[in-house]
């Protein structure tokens, strides 16, 4: 669908006119990249004009200055698409380039990173992407599509090499084996405390709509349990857990403890309760009361109505549920570091501790990351259910 | 048939349905009129359990349904409502198919029955089977509807204000088609209606609730004629008992032999719209003819007036 109808502003794109002047005074004020002597002191800035050959350079501006012509003059979204995904990529590139041209062959002490007007340009042609992209309407088996293509590409530049002088891929080299341990932990933490609650919260939702009396009581204390700052419940955790592992010393052979993975495991369970409850409630309150009193009248039994009318008319608003626990949980799992529960905070904790920015990093965008793809591949999935008339 | 015995059902002091007793005869219709609130659905709800009385009891064909698993005894009764209730994840085929996959038919029966109904509510199999309920017309809804409570050939079929979805034009042809199912298929039917037309268009016979009683239950034309509560003549409204009397009974039933100069009528009118026919023709009398056009006899418009008489 070609964005003509898009509204205009003195013949600019709006958007593409906010990216341009945010690019532009990052460029103008912010390094592009930083140089540092070891991981943990301040980077100086360094111009790209010092760092790479002249040519080099030049051809870095000709491509920003195209790019940008196109974001505030460009009206068909394909195009947009494709040169804010060739700004990234020349993005990307430059930075591995400068970095390569910045450490001696053989240093593994000297460290480049992105800077900051490397950042707000990913961020800006990122924006521009997602609006090209959006302009595009995608259905939702193109968008899983394309988040396959992104993720896909994005793992083939980083096992290239190519970026391997880069700060954050030193880092991720000395410790790649603990990163493919703690993404694992972090994904089966979010996930397994997903699947306890939808175990218990389905029934529970159930129970809550067959019976009024328990709604009340049921989301009001989860909703308790929701306002409960995520360090706090941990810590309140702490004491029970422990004090539990101490009684039954079975329970503290199978991990349960006051520390580690089995308190992070239990509030993120706690708090994936209430959006899973209250999703199934009200999913189940939308069927239409015409179609379970026909499905009784036809003879179905209670089971039969719950499995073959209303859980799969509930079903779109139930996956909603799912996505939120799923995204909330994943940025949860971050904070589990903080008690030993592992994941892809430890990362982040470990580099606060260390003033080691790159570490942080290296915690933190595939956290985002991850995050990210949940959220598209199950926003895709209750579009895909929706679409099942209801 | 159907004997519902001294059915009651309270909800705390109130009583919706109240000490009703009343006998469906087989492969009729009986139509049950009320207000809202009468306790019309409650008494419908009772004969397939899906409201449990508080006394008295319902028998079909001899047997006590209180003594059978409802939802046994419910894929035995067809059940059709206001709103239709189709699942709108369902396809049509699917929807209609409901009642005989439960009963464990195999594909092939179901498929077969499923496309014996769709011909039969003029729904050709080819176009509409996979649709969903929501391609479909309000009309079409509900001869869908219909068709999934008929699927597993039930002898008895509740229906809860089947029509009252439909505007007035489609809502007399479904009526019509209803009338033409059940002579086809024979079934015992119990509908139940606010719209008094309704009720004595369908009705072979009619039941008249107010406030949880039945008031009273006849032929129609004895509910005109003899009406044994003030509210029933209040219901059926008293500026048109004779032309109601009239729509009752249809011109073939009302020949009289020998032909005269006037217009032609067909046989299945009502003499209310052969009266109707004469007064604006300005004629005194009408030939009535069959459905092949053959001579049946004469309706005089003095012996139109004479059916339409109180005590007739």
């Amino acid at each position: 669908m070609s964005a003509g109808g898009h509204r205009r502003w003195f013949g600019l794109d709006p958007l593409g006119a906010l990216l341009c002047v945010a690019g532009g005074l990052a460029l103008a004020w912010l390094p592009f990249v930083l140089f540092k002597a070891n991981r943990i002191v301040p980077g100086e800035p360094r111009a790209l004009s010092e760092v790479l050959p002249a040519g080099m350079a030049f051809a870095f501006y000709a491509m920003v200055a195209l790019v940008a012509l196109v974001a505030l003059r460009g009206s068909n979204a394909w195009v947009r698409l494709f040169i804010a995904v060739i700004g990234i990529a020349v993005a990307a590139i430059t930075v591995a380039a400068a970095a390569s041209a910045l450490t001696p062959i053989g240093d593994r002490v000297v460290r480049v990173a992105p800077g900051g007007a490397f950042w707000v340009l990913i961020v800006g042609l990122g924006l521009l992407a997602a609006d090209a992209l959006a302009r595009l309407r995608p259905g939702p088996l193109a968008r899983v599509a394309c988040l396959v293509a992104v993720m896909g590409a994005i793992g083939a530049a980083l096992a290239s090499g190519h970026f391997d002088d880069l700060s954050i891929m030193r880092e991720y080299a000395t410790h790649a084996t603990r990163f493919t341990h703690e993404t694992r932990r972090h994904v089966s933490l979010a996930l397994g405390s997903l699947a306890a609650a939808v175990a218990v919260g389905l029934p529970l939702g159930i129970a809550c709509h067959r019976v009024p009396r328990l709604q009340a009581g049921v989301l009001g204390a989860l909703n308790v349990v929701q306002t409960i700052p995520s360090i706090a419940l941990f810590g309140i955790l702490m004491a029970p857990l422990a004090a539990l592992a101490a009684a039954w010393p079975a329970l503290a052979a199978i991990g349960v403890s006051g520390i580690g993975a089995a308190p992070a495991a239990v509030a993120l369970f706690l708090y994936s309760l209430l959006p899973i409850v209250a999703n199934t409630v009200v999913g189940l309150a939308r069927v239409s009361p015409a179609a379970v009193d026909a499905a009784r009248g036809m003879g179905l039994t209670g089971s039969g109505v719950l499995r073959e009318v209303e859980l799969p008319l509930a079903l779109p608003t139930l996956l909603a549920g799912i996505r939120i626990v799923l995204v909330q949980n994943i940025g949860l799992v971050t904070i589990a570091a903080l008690i030993g529960g592992g994941g892809l905070g430890a990362f982040v904790f470990q580099g606060i501790g260390q003033t080691a920015i790159d570490l942080v990093l290296l915690g933190a965008l595939p956290t985002v990351m991850l995050a990210f793809a949940a959220a598209v591949v199950l926003d895709a999935t209750v579009e895909l259910a929706r679409r099942v008339p209801a | 048939m159907i004997a519902i015995e001294r059915l009651c059902k309270r909800y705390g002091d109130a009583a919706a349905v109240d000490d009703v007793s009343m006998v469906v005869e087989p492969h009729t219709i009986t139509t049950v009129v009320g207000t809202s609130g009468s306790g019309k659905s409650t008494l419908l709800r009772m004969i397939n359990r899906l409201v449990e009385p508080t006394s008295g009891r319902v028998l079909i064909d001899g047997a006590d349904i209180a003594l059978e698993s409802p939802h046994l005894l419910r894929r035995r009764i067809g059940y059709a409502i206001q709103g239709l209730g189709l699942f709108p994840h369902r396809t049509v085929a699917e929807n209609i198919a409901t009642v005989p996959r439960l009963l464990g038919w195999d594909r092939a029966r179901v498929r077969a029955r499923v496309d014996e109904l769709l011909a039969v509510f003029q729904l050709p199999p080819a176009g509409y089977a996979g649709k969903y309920p929501h391609e479909l017309s309000g009309g079409e809804q509900q001869r869908v509807g219909v068709a999934r409570a008929l699927a597993a050939g039930p002898n008895l079929l509740l229906m809860d204000e089947p029509f009252g979805a439909l505007d007035p034009i489609i809502r007399g042809k479904a009526q019509d088609d209803l009338l033409e199912i059940q002579r086809r298929f024979g079934t015992t039917i119990v509908l139940v209606t606010h719209d008094i037309d309704e009720a004595f268009k369908l009705g072979y016979r009619v039941g008249v609730m107010s406030h949880g009683r039945l008031l009273q239950h006849d032929r129609p034309a004895r509910l005109i004629t003899h009406p044994a509560d003030p509210h029933v003549s209040q219901l059926l409204g008293a500026g048109d008992r004779s032309l109601r009397l009239l729509s009752l009974i249809t011109a073939g039933e009302a020949a009289a032999p020998g032909s005269v100069d006037g217009p032609v009528v067909a046989a299945p009118l009502s003499l209310r719209e052969v009266l109707d026919e004469l007064v604006w023709r300005g004629a005194t009398a009408a030939n009535v003819v069959d459905d092949a056009g053959l001579p049946v006899g004469q309706v005089s418009l003095a012996a139109i007036l004479a059916r339409g008489r109180a005590a007739a």
